[in-house]
């Protein structure tokens, strides 16, 4: 479904990304793990078109994105939800869900999105308390999950989350984490970044460890947990004993 | 004249081109939302307004009300140009760079406009007959009323814009953070594009409405953009709800200024009274460092 393949990216002199390749079934969800600075935030900036890959090229469905203006990236149906959740502060939980859905504001979808709205609201209860509350006013999590209901709005084919966890206590990230869980079921692939390794890898199907800006290594969840020197090597044994989830 | 007379009629007055100030503050606040630019071009979008409406009602004989859409609809092509020719086209995206292309721009706006118009001031038809109202006290033509209708509605379409239309919260959207905006799939040069189209329009309209009071001539914006600034900053720069009080307050302390002391200090006494009220108030009279709502 989302095929990111051989993509380079450079800040002037700074390599940022070297060779990145990976790939997003349907109905998957795939981590994508590594330290700071390992080139994450970048690779989700060039999928989404905000940045323009020096080499290699994004596909979604067989089509060509790389090259293509941001708005008409989430038009095809691949969305992200920012680092540091990046709601509209100053708008309503509801303006920025309604924002959310603007790729869909033809009338053809009105119905549709009016029924998303309160599939949005079911899936997180505390925002349909807040609806007419300026976002900014929310908790961390609670603009966690403006964030999240806010790309759901538009409906994506491929969600790519970075690190929707960062400055959320244990009990929200799990519940942040349990939601992402369902999001398959309806019809919504996952690209999960995360330094958060032991939490994203309880909810992926498969993660990839980048790091320097390469991809050293992928496998299922299974595989990368289990895998001591990796977990040492790249993600750095802190992320592990402090960490929030569990295994499946 | 009696005092109370008196004072009616400069609060009216000063109403009257508070009014200009406060649709010429909304044009800059709208530009530096969506850009964080300084348009020091919307004096000349005042200019054109006046000048289009001299053609278009005076010579060309058209109705008000198809010449005052026309005047507004050409300026802001005016607005859109601007962006695209040359805000856009700059190799350089810093700050500085940018508000002096507007400066630069001004310029050549102004040279074009007097070679179409000439130097000479010219008089622009008012929207209706000139008969002198009465009015609390105060003695109005026509056209303050319609200068105080034509700005009320302007307000109040604005506000419809931006916090019941779609179109109108994304272009607050890219204002609050043109990334995440982006992100939701809003196309943010559009937005940009579509902020200096109003800022335009209000120009226009501005200019429009006050050159029949006024004349119109090919720099007739200028000082009145340079207070509309002045009125933008008074209010807190950016916000709208402070451009609108900050453009009538600016209005009415000229007003009242020149009625106390004398008309020779009127640009003097709006501009110590806005040094003064930054000094205590650096943000401005709304100023909250974020964006307002409408
Ligand atoms: N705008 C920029 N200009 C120059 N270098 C940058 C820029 N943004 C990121 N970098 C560099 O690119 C590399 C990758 O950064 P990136 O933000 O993608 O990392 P990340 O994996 O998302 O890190 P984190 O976990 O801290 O968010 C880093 O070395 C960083 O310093
Ligand atoms: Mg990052």
């Amino acid at each position: 479904m989302l095929s990111v393949q051989s993509v380079d990216y450079s800040y002037g002199p700074v390599k940022a990304l070297r060779e990145v390749s990976l790939t997003v079934g349907p109905g998957e969800i795939v981590s994508l793990l590594g330290a700071n600075g390992a080139g994450k935030t970048t690779l989700l900036s060039v999928i989404s078109g905000l940045l323009a890959p020096a080499r290699g090229q994004v596909l979604l469905g067989g089509q060509v994105l790389s090259g293509r203006k941001t708005s008409l990236v989430v038009e095809a149906g691949l969305v992200q939800v920012p680092e540091g959740r990046q709601v509209f502060g100053p708008l309503s939980v509801e303006e920025n869900l309604q924002l959310g859905a603007y790729c869909r504001r033809g009338r053809q979808h009105r119905q549709q999105v009016s029924r998303d709205f309160e599939q949005v609201y079911h899936l997180f209860p505390p925002l349909a308390r807040r609806r007419r509350q300026p976002a900014g006013t929310l908790s961390g999590g609670e603009q966690q999950m403006v964030a999240m209901g806010r790309a759901l709005m538009a409906a994506p084919k491929v969600l790519l989350l970075d690190e929707p966890s960062l400055g959320l206590a244990p009990l929200v990230t799990r519940e942040i984490f349990d939601i992402i869980k369902k999001l398959p079921e309806q019809g919504c692939s996952v690209l999960l970044v995360e330094q958060n390794a032991l939490g994203a890898l309880s909810v992926a199907h498969r993660g990839y460890v980048l790091t320097n800006g390469s991809i050293r290594f992928s496998g299922s969840a299974a595989e990368i947990l289990g895998d001591r020197q990796l977990r040492e090597a790249f993600l750095g044994p802190e992320r592990f004993e402090g960490s929030t989830g569990n295994k499946p | 004249m009696s005092g109370w007379e008196q004072l009616s009629q400069y609060v009216m007055s000063g109403l009257t081109t508070g009014s200009i100030y406060a649709l010429a503050a909304l044009g800059f606040c709208l530009i530096y939302n969506a850009t964080h630019i300084v348009n020091f071009a919307q004096g000349d979008f005042i200019s054109l307004g006046g000048l289009m409406m001299y053609t278009l009602l005076g010579a060309a004989g058209l109705p008000a009300l198809l010449a005052l859409p026309l005047a507004v609809a050409v300026v802001a092509g005016l607005g859109v140009m601007l962006e695209a020719l040359a805000i856009r086209r700059a190799k350089s995206r810093d700050l500085t760079v940018l508000i002096f292309i507007t400066v630069a721009a001004s310029a050549l706006f102004r040279g074009v406009f007097k070679e179409i118009w000439g130097k000479q001031a010219l008089a622009v038809p008012p929207l209706s007959p000139d008969v002198p109202l009465r009015f609390l006290g105060a003695t109005l033509t026509p056209q303050n009323l319609w200068i105080l209708a034509i700005t009320l509605a302007a307000i109040a379409v604005l506000i419809y814009f931006f916090n019941h239309t779609l179109t109108g919260r994304a272009v607050r959207a890219v204002a609050i953070n043109p990334k995440a905006a982006a992100l939701m799939g809003i196309d943010t040069r559009r937005m940009v594009r579509l902020s200096f189209a109003l800022a335009g329009g209000l120009g226009a309209l501005a200019g429009a409405i006050i050159t029949p009071i006024t004349t119109a001539s090919y720099h007739v914006g200028v000082m009145m953009g340079l207070k509309g600034f002045a009125a933008a900053v008074l209010g807190g720069y950016g916000n709208f709800l402070g451009a609108i009080v900050g453009g009538l307050t600016l209005g009415l302390l000229e007003s009242l200024g020149a009625g106390a002391l004398s008309s020779a200090y009127k640009d003097v006494i709006a501009f110590v009274v806005l040094l003064l009220v930054l000094f205590i108030r650096p943000r401005g009279l709304l100023g909250r460092g974020e964006e307002a709502r409408v």
